[in-house]
């Protein structure tokens, strides 16, 4: 994958991520995390070879079909990208009023949904009053508000201390056990080996894969955050 | 909970920002077109009351010029001439014009008073045909001839068509100024549209993200540009019916003036501009809209 006439950024990438399955994306910056995430995510097209999400091949499906693919797919950013006129709860609500829900249909889950990442006294708070980890809670359930099958988070702790990386972690991993097949790009070396998760590893744009590991020194409590209905 | 917290889940919660100072050059420009928009429809309906006016009472007379045979005079032939055509199917009042009501037509041109009293005038006959069955040229000339009345008649059908071609071209100029007045708005509409889709960007962006198609996105824009110019185009539409109403209200009962009788039913022709506006204002945002975003990924 190259950005116009640019050098290529991804080269020889063989990656097909199994359904249920969660993985750390990591490498140096500038050294194709995002640009792996975007082609994932449909904000970017492949300029040679095969990208294949949900059976279908990206580089000829029609446009017009594309939407219904990035509904399947939950997406995190390092930067949040939240509308800051919007609450909390409308944020959330974004997804779900896109696919044509109505207040009636969506109000619960999505208060529900907020109060399970911590943010039920928030609910209509604008972005700009929250703090970084609010910001990035309520970036994790906009992306998971509608069931995706892929949840996909660039750098989802970049913005946060530590205590607050390990919470937004476990949220992740409470998801993935759900069933959401989960990719998570960070910088955070230590959270990668306390999870014990497989990792991605890009380097000057080629990828490779290392296998699970042990998890450890995680708290205590990692293991006890509480399930919700509604995903 | 802060004051900001203390509200509840708003359906209609506008996607896009709400409108910002921008806007205001959009909205006024909007409501100047609508302006001048509903001005030169006012004066286009005016003007073709007056021309319909102007053609009516044209093809509701006509005129004989009367040449004295013998020793007639000219009154005395101008009498007979009018009662010859008095009698004729179609005509309602035929009347020899006097001296004085033919100065009277002279007056603009030569001045009050500048009339020599030997000055050789046409003797005229003034005929009122009826409007629904008037007779003709051929009637009236076939009733002078058996009166032995030598005269031209003139049946106004030059000036009438001179009126009626002048009445085609106002109401077509006003038809051309409001395309184009229609077309600079829808113009300045698409502009705003390409900077509002690049200066949210941002928005686009999460909305694509989240799964929003083409048409969820442009129709936002639709409804943001057609909302606003709905409100410009009531602004423009209130100052030129209120203009409009100054006019009538200072005109007196010719309107404004005889070429221009402004009625009050003119000014409901503003009613149309929100609305109007709101359509161009919609199909324009939306065509840019979809332009623009069916070049990204």
């Amino acid at each position: 994958m190259r950005y116009g006439q640019a050098p290529e950024v991804l080269r020889d990438i063989d990656l097909r991520l199994t359904p249920g399955s969660f993985h750390f994306l990591t490498g140096a910056s500038g050294a194709g995390k995002s640009s792996l995430l975007k082609l994932i995510y449909i904000a970017a097209k492949p300029s040679g070879g095969h990208l294949r999400i949900f059976d279908h091949d990206i580089l000829t499906t029609p446009r017009t079909e594309l939407p219904f693919l990035r509904r399947r797919i939950g997406v995190v950013f390092q930067e949040f990208h939240l509308l800051d006129h919007l609450t909390a709860f409308d944020n959330v609500a974004l997804p779900l009023r896109i696919v044509g829900q109505k207040l009636e249909q969506y109000q619960s889950d999505v208060i529900e949904l907020l109060d399970w990442v911590g943010l039920g006294e928030r609910l209509w708070a604008y972005p700009p009053t929250l703090s970084g980890g609010e910001k990035q809670r309520l970036s994790i359930a906009r992306a998971v508000v509608t069931k995706p099958d892929i949840l996909l988070a660039d750098e989802p702790t970049g913005n946060v201390d530590h205590a607050m990386a390990l919470r937004i972690l476990r949220l992740l991993v409470e998801l993935n056990r759900m069933g959401t097949t989960v990719v998570i790009a960070s910088h955070d070396q230590d959270l990668v080996a306390r999870s014990g998760m497989p990792v991605l590893h890009l380097e000057h744009g080629r990828l490779s894969t290392q296998p699970a590991a042990a998890p450890r020194q995680f708290p205590d409590d990692f293991d006890t955050f509480p399930q919700t209905g509604i995903l | 909970m802060t004051a900001v917290e203390d509200r509840g889940p708003d359906p209609a919660a506008s996607i896009l920002p709400a409108q910002d100072g921008r806007d205001l050059g959009l909205v006024f420009t909007v409501a100047v077109l609508s302006f001048l928009a509903c001005i030169a429809v006012i004066a286009a309906l005016a003007a073709d009351r007056a021309a319909q006016g102007w053609a009516r009472q044209l093809s509701d007379s006509a005129t004989i010029q009367v040449r004295p045979l013998g020793g007639e005079t000219g009154p005395e032939a101008a009498a007979r001439a009018a009662e010859a055509v008095a009698g004729v199917k179609g005509v309602a009042e035929a009347r020899a014009m006097d001296r004085k009501s033919a100065e009277a037509l002279l007056e603009p041109w030569l001045g009050k008073g500048n009339i020599p009293a030997d000055l050789p005038l046409p003797q005229l006959v003034t005929v009122d045909l009826t409007p629904d069955h008037p007779a003709s040229v051929a009637d009236l000339n076939r009733a002078l001839a058996a009166a032995h009345v030598s005269a031209a008649v003139d049946d106004h059908s030059r000036w009438m068509a001179d009126v009626r071609t002048s009445g085609n071209v106002v109401r077509l100029s006003a038809a051309i100024a409001c395309l184009l007045i229609a077309t600079a708005a829808g113009s300045v509409v698409a502009f705003a549209t390409r900077q509002g889709l690049a200066a949210r960007r941002d928005v686009v962006e999460v909305l694509h993200l989240c799964g929003a198609e083409d048409q969820f996105v442009a129709r936002l824009f639709q409804m943001r540009f057609a909302a606003l110019a709905t409100r410009a185009s009531a602004y423009g539409a209130l100052a030129a019916a209120a203009v409009g109403a100054i006019l009538r209200l200072t005109g007196g009962t010719d309107g404004f003036s005889p070429a221009l009788p402004i009625a009050w039913t003119d000014l409901l022709a503003c009613l149309a501009a929100p609305a109007l506006g709101a359509v161009v204002a919609a199909l324009s945002a939306r065509s840019v809209a979809m332009a623009i975003l069916r070049e990204q990924v």
